[in-house]
């Protein structure tokens, strides 16, 4: 077994709304910043072991699938490090 | 034989669904949810609150507990199961209903009357009303936007699985009564039985006479007298 930190990224589709995306950026704009688009994700940092780096994967995928993740609403990916 | 009024950590308008529906002379109680379901409940409220505080997504948390197993089984058989606010989002995490709910367009929290149109008149939610007819019943969320995907969507609209929109006083579907950006000014779906049912809005605050500004929603919940 090896230790391995699976990263899933969690964002939404695109075309979906994003209202808070559109505040932060709305205040970004505030603060005098120039920007043409901001968009916001979030990222789950799983560290586990697995036999190897295919096996983490599959796992965090499973975790995004059933949980991490509405299909409904988002696209997420995964990327596995050994920690 | 009673509703059980499936209460979370977090949730809080579960006094409230069981107050209405005493007032409509309908046996109800409220469950924990670690204590699971009793037997052969009559019928299931999934209530309004904050289960889990939000984490992760609005019912996110909720929707994935043991307790929901029994609630998807007995929605199966054909026990009534409706979701109100919270309990909504529940539902739709959970795979109940298609679709989901999130965050509303203005980004608030929205506290306010408004007006629904029943889509639908033919099932147990709505079987109080004439199909067309508006009702005013409040809403009270910060994640009760209605998305689903485009072929979701067409699916949804051909199946007739739309029980409600937010709509004007006169019952017109504008973008100008959608209170927080709902697709197709969606407000309730029913699952793929019609005994299964989510809302935003909330039919118990608007039951019992001289609490609210309508008694509207008692007709939602009469599917459980």
């Amino acid at each position: 077994m090896t230790a391995y930190t699976a990263t899933v990224t969690v964002r939404l589709k695109r075309g979906v709304l994003d209202p808070e995306a559109e505040t932060t950026q709305q205040a970004l704009e505030r603060l005098g910043f120039e920007l043409s688009d901001l968009r916001s994700a979030d990222r789950f940092e799983v560290d586990l072991d697995a036999a190897d780096a295919d096996e983490a994967a599959a796992r965090a995928d499973e975790m995004a699938e059933r949980l991490l993740a509405n299909p409904t609403i988002h696209d997420y990916d995964v990327a596995v490090a050994e920690r | 034989m009673t509703v059980a009024v499936v209460q979370f950590g977090g949730s809080n308008c579960d006094r409230d669904a069981v107050r209405a529906l005493d007032h409509l002379g309908v046996d109800a109680e409220r469950v924990w949810h670690e204590d699971g379901l009793p037997a052969d409940p009559d019928g299931i409220v999934l209530p309004g609150g904050f289960s889990y505080g939000d984490y992760l997504r609005a019912g996110a948390m909720a929707a994935r507990a043991p307790v929901m197993e029994e609630v998807r089984a007995a929605a199966d058989d054909g026990v009534p199961v409706i979701g109100i606010c919270n309990g909504a989002q529940i539902g739709s995490e959970s795979g109940l209903t298609p679709g989901t709910f999130t965050t509303n367009a203005s980004a608030r929290f929205q506290c306010e009357p408004v007006h629904l149109r029943v889509e639908r008149a033919d099932t147990p939610w709505t079987a109080a009303y004439d199909e067309g007819d508006v009702i005013e019943v409040p809403i009270a969320h910060g994640e009760g936007r209605f998305e689903i995907g485009e072929d979701a969507h067409a699916d949804l609209v051909a199946d007739d699985r739309v029980l409600f929109r937010y709509c004007d006083a006169d019952g017109n579907v504008t973008d100008a009564a959608n209170p927080n950006g709902s697709t197709d000014n969606v407000a309730g779906v029913l699952g793929e039985r019609e005994t299964v049912a989510v809302l935003m809005p909330h039919p118990e605050r608007a039951t019992l006479p001289d609490l609210g500004r309508s008694v509207d929603g008692a007709g939602i919940l009469e599917a459980f007298a």
